[in-house]
């Protein structure tokens, strides 16, 4: 008989605890693997703190709203004119975003800002973010049942290439921008991916 | 000079001026159309408003490159006797008084009228609310708005 094969057999027979030793090393926790992991975990969630600073700054929060209704200004003030989300999220009939809203910013100040596009999401996933703890962000925008049918990949590169997005750091006259440069977020969001993505509790 | 072509009231236009320039002074000043009124000049007030393709846009914050080759309907558009059922509607309800957002308010509502026919009081103050009066008028807008579609629904 093979020393394996001993090694199985006489684990067998004294029970199942000598068999978990010998059989299956690997479900036996690694000391340095499970630091790794954890250290992995602590920088994804440190990661997300960051990403989440920017998604509950009033750039991306007027939109990410509670309700049928955007916010407007940095003081996230009621869009004036009674206006609606509407159920693709470019407002209701006579009232659709892109009515006032152009694809660029004008030049000057208290106009519409504009990029292409121009929408809330839509009333199925409204993605409203307003209010939610760290944690419940975290799990709104990675569940692809409340954040429009993304993948992590698909968050990804809204992130980094939405024009809608990236109006966010060109937002026109009178309006601030999100504490971290684009570039820094979407470091943070590959960081956040690369460590398995990890939600605060 | 850059040309932009547009179709405005169903006739072939050309501006020769800046694409850049808003739609509300290439009606007004390049075309004569002055039905088409300038309020706020930032898209706050409606007075502005004019059809594009089926939406309601705010003319005076609007390029004329946004229109270029496309459908655009101005007050004057509406009919060529003044007899469009919100004409009708706004005379029979008195709408009017001085008179100056009344072109942006039959354009946003014509824009209403032709996406939802038969509108409740919510989808007319949903629809309407992007058009200011200081008349105050907004109880009679509302009252022609459902008489209009009376009138449409019979011509049908």
């Amino acid at each position: 008989m093979s020393r394996p094969r001993r090694i199985a057999t006489a684990a067998a027979l004294a029970g199942f605890p000598l068999a978990y030793l010998f059989l299956a090393p690997s479900l036996k926790a690694d000391p340095s693997a499970g630091e790794t992991a954890k250290a992995g975990n602590e920088k994804g969630v440190s990661a997300f703190g960051e990403i989440a600073s920017v998604l509950t700054s009033p750039r991306c929060l007027n939109c990410h709203v509670v309700g049928e209704s955007p916010l407007q200004g940095d003081d996230s003030h009621a869009h004036t004119m009674n206006v609606k989300r509407g159920t693709d999220g470019r407002g209701t009939p006579a009232m659709r975003c892109t009515n006032c809203h152009q694809s660029t910013n004008p030049a000057f100040a208290h106009t519409p800002p504009g990029a292409p596009d121009w929408r809330l999401p839509a009333a199925r996933t409204p993605m409203a973010w307003l209010g939610l703890s760290p944690g419940e962000l975290c799990r709104t925008i990675k569940d692809p049942s409340t954040n429009g049918g993304r993948s992590l990949s698909s968050l990804l590169e809204h992130v980094r290439s939405d024009r809608i997005v990236n109006w966010g750091w060109d937002p026109g006259v009178g309006r601030t921008t999100p504490p971290l440069s684009h570039q820094q977020f979407v470091d943070k969001f590959n960081q956040w991916i690369d460590s398995g993505a990890p939600c605060p509790p | 000079m850059d040309r932009t072509e547009l179709v405005v009231n169903g006739e072939r236009r050309t501006a020769e001026v800046d694409p850049d320039t808003p739609l509300l002074w290439v009606l007004r000043d390049t075309f004569g159309l002055t039905g088409t009124k300038y309020g706020c000049g930032i898209a706050q007030c409606g007075a502005c408003t004019v059809e594009l393709e089926g939406d309601a846009i705010r003319s005076c914050v609007t390029p004329l490159a946004r229109a270029a080759g496309k459908r655009v309907t101005t007050v004057e558009g509406l009919s060529k006797r003044n007899n469009h059922a919100l004409q009708q509607a706004w005379l029979a309800e008195q709408v009017p008084q001085c008179g100056y957002c009344q072109s942006g308010q039959l354009m946003s509502a014509a824009v209403l009228l032709a996406k939802i026919p038969k509108p409740t009081d919510a989808d007319i103050d949903d629809a309407m609310s992007g058009n200011i009066c200081r008349c105050g008028t907004y109880q009679r807008i509302r009252r022609a708005i459902h008489r209009a579609a009376e009138i449409a629904g019979k011509k049908k």
